[in-house]
């Protein structure tokens, strides 16, 4: 036997394969993301906590305890419950007109006619243009001096321009404006859920519904809707979040007004702690929206759950 | 229940002809069978039929009525699909109301016929259940129930059996067939599997590319095959087709025998080279060629194994074989039937 050299047998580091193994590589790569929402979401979530049980102000950051002082004040203060009443109003009423207006765009998307894929494109368009600009364009259409929807009112002879609605100056047309944006916003988004659900119902399931004497309606009403349900109420339940902690439309269309008339929590919260400074009550305020969003949230998950089909 | 009669139905894709003219009748009561292979255009005929598809030409009678301008639903025909279409999201019971309940009958009178239909299908204690929880077999049942409960004008029924395995087809092609029996629907069942034509059909038509080459009962299609295609199409192994002076002969491969095995009647013999042969239990199947004819063209013939030993009939040799004269097909050049003998 010729001996080319010494065998060396040096020991496998144990580190060397350490990311082969699928437990550590999967805690490896999940990292970075928990890490970021531990540091972004869940530190100023206690930090919030914790300020609304103190009297912090940014003219007195002392660090005084004050047990529910803050949330007795703000469900005393009327223009909170206003707030209150508005986000629900806000909130829903968007989410509906969102809906409605999405299933009819999907129904209408789902038919073949010529440049379907360019109206395709261009109908995620309220999705994909910044907020900002789509809210100052919309804030010239309720000018109260050069509304275009006016203009198109009085002359159709609807209205007469001495009648002309003042949109954003007149409460319940401020809240009919931006409830009108926010569904705006929020409807490519409802029509590619509705789409997507629509798109996977089986086309025997369709075909047997229209042998069995379903006219349009029933077709629709009995059969597509509650089969996509499931998908729809997840698609509501991200509409729902969004638009409840949502101030962004509301800051930059009414400022909360006329008279607090479409004053919402995430914007109140916002001009309470951050603007004015009273980050304690400001804390409380934010902090109401999250019962509610969990009530709503594990309500729906629970329905969606149970309709599993 | 009514008959279906069709005058020339043509129906075109963007141009593309997927029925190239069908008229059919089917008398009142009728089992109906439509045979093609895969993309011969039976699907689209039946749903033509039923009003899901609107034919580019022809005519759709139902109980001697035009109906080419109903819609579906007025029609009054009922569909079975391919997987069934049943609604994931109602019970059972739901399902099979669903019919009654566009057609606005009266509660009472759902809830009764919903019961003798489940009754009738043996599905009676399913009907709290959602369709996810049933197993295939079962989900026929419901879907048969569905279709048959408001009483059709006709049943049609697109490849019912082919989600079943292999031997839950058996038995649900015999309920199917012992079902309309007792029914006497008049049905239109649509399959590319022979089998189920032939032992379902009280007649049967064969499509191809949109035509159909022959209409007639289960034996008269085996036996006298119109042209060609019916002739190859049906049977396991198909019929041996041979070119002879000028046209073509066609025998069936049960109908190829060792000449001793065939005594006294007026035959035909040949020189049969084997290649190759397999056995399956119940029958032998020698694949071959005879002398005189394209060497290359298999020749199959399909022996009772009881009667041809394994060692009487090995690769390599020849044989005599036979076929009786009554047994013979001859085609023409364009491949149609040409004669009885």
């Amino acid at each position: 036997m010729v001996t080319i050299g010494e065998s060396v047998v040096r020991p496998a580091s144990r580190l060397r394969f350490i990311l082969d193994r699928r437990d550590v590589l999967g805690s490896f790569l999940v990292a970075p993301a928990i890490l970021y929402v531990l540091l972004l979401v869940g530190v100023p979530f206690l930090m919030a906590l914790y300020y609304s049980v103190s009297a912090y102000t940014i003219y007195d950051p002392s660090w005084s305890f004050v047990g529910l002082d803050n949330f007795e004040d703000i469900i005393d203060d009327p223009v909170f419950r206003q707030t209150l009443y508005n986000t629900f109003i806000f909130t829903f009423g968007s989410q509906i007109l969102g809906l409605i207006l999405g299933k009819f765009g999907a129904l209408v998307l789902l038919r073949r006619f010529p440049g379907r894929g360019f109206v395709r494109a261009m109908i995620i368009l309220p999705w994909a243009v910044p907020i900002a600009l789509a809210t100052v364009a919309w804030q010239w259409m309720f000018d109260s001096l050069y509304s275009v929807i006016n203009w198109t009112l009085i002359a159709l002879d609807i209205v007469d321009r001495s009648e002309a609605p003042n949109w954003l100056g007149t409460p319940s047309l401020a809240m009919l404006s931006v409830i009108v944006v926010n569904a705006w916003r929020f409807f490519p988004f409802a029509i590619v859920i509705f789409l997507a659900g629509i798109t996977a119902v089986p086309q025997d399931v369709l075909d047997a519904a229209t042998v069995d004497g379903a006219g349009f309606w029933r077709r629709n009403y009995q059969i597509i809707v509650p089969m996509i349900l499931p998908i729809v109420a997840i698609g509501l339940v991200f509409g729902i979040v969004f638009t409840f902690t949502d101030l962004s439309i509301v800051f930059l269309m009414t400022m909360g007004g006329p008279v607090g008339a479409t004053s919402v929590l995430g914007f109140q919260g916002f001009q309470t702690g951050i603007v004015s400074g009273d980050v304690s009550h400001g804390a409380a305020i934010s902090l109401f929206m999250v019962p509610v969003l969990l009530v709503v949230v594990v309500a729906m998950l629970r329905f969606i759950r149970r309709r599993e089909i | 229940m009514a008959a279906v009669l069709t005058r020339d139905i043509v129906k075109k894709f963007a141009d593309v002809p997927a029925v190239n003219g069908i008229s059919l009748g089917v008398p009142d009561g009728e089992f109906m069978v439509l045979l093609g292979p895969s993309g011969c255009g039976k699907t689209t005929f039946l749903r033509i039929i039923c009003g899901l598809e609107k034919q580019t030409s022809g005519e759709v009678l139902i109980g001697g009525e035009v109906v080419n301008d109903m819609p579906p639903r007025a029609r009054g025909v009922a569909m079975m699909f391919q997987s069934y279409g049943l609604y994931p999201h109602f019970t059972v019971r739901n399902n099979i109301a669903f019919p009654l309940r566009t057609q606005k009958v009266a509660r009472a009178e759902i809830g009764r016929k919903v019961e003798w239909a489940s009754q009738l299908l043996g599905i009676a204690h399913l009907l709290e259940r959602r369709p996810r929880q049933l197993s295939g077999g079962e989900r026929q049942r419901v879907a048969l129930a569905r279709a048959l409960v408001r009483e059709p004008t006709a049943l049609l029924l697109d490849e019912p059996l082919s989600n079943l395995d292999a031997k839950l087809r058996a038995s649900a092609r015999l309920e199917i067939k012992q079902f309309q029996q007792r029914v006497g629907v008049t049905t239109i069942y649509v399959t590319h599997d022979q089998v189920e034509a032939m032992g379902m059909g009280d007649r049967i038509a064969v499509i191809d590319r949109g035509i159909v080459r022959q209409v007639g009962t289960p034996s008269e299609i085996y036996d006298d095959p119109a042209d060609r295609f019916v002739a190859t199409f049906v049977g396991t192994p198909p019929m041996n087709i041979v070119a002879r002076n000028g046209g073509y002969l066609g025998f069936r491969p049960e109908n190829f025998l060792p000449r001793d095995m065939i005594n006294g009647e007026a035959s035909t013999e040949f020189q049969f080279r084997v290649d190759r042969s397999e056995y399956l239990g119940s029958e032998r199947i020698v694949y071959g060629a005879i002398e005189g004819f394209d060497p290359d063209q298999v020749i199959t013939a399909k022996l009772p194994p009881a009667h041809v030993a394994d060692e009487w009939i090995r690769p390599g040799e020849w044989h005599a074989f036979a076929v009786r004269n009554s047994a013979l097909r001859n085609f023409d050049k364009d491949g149609k039937r040409s004669s009885r003998l």
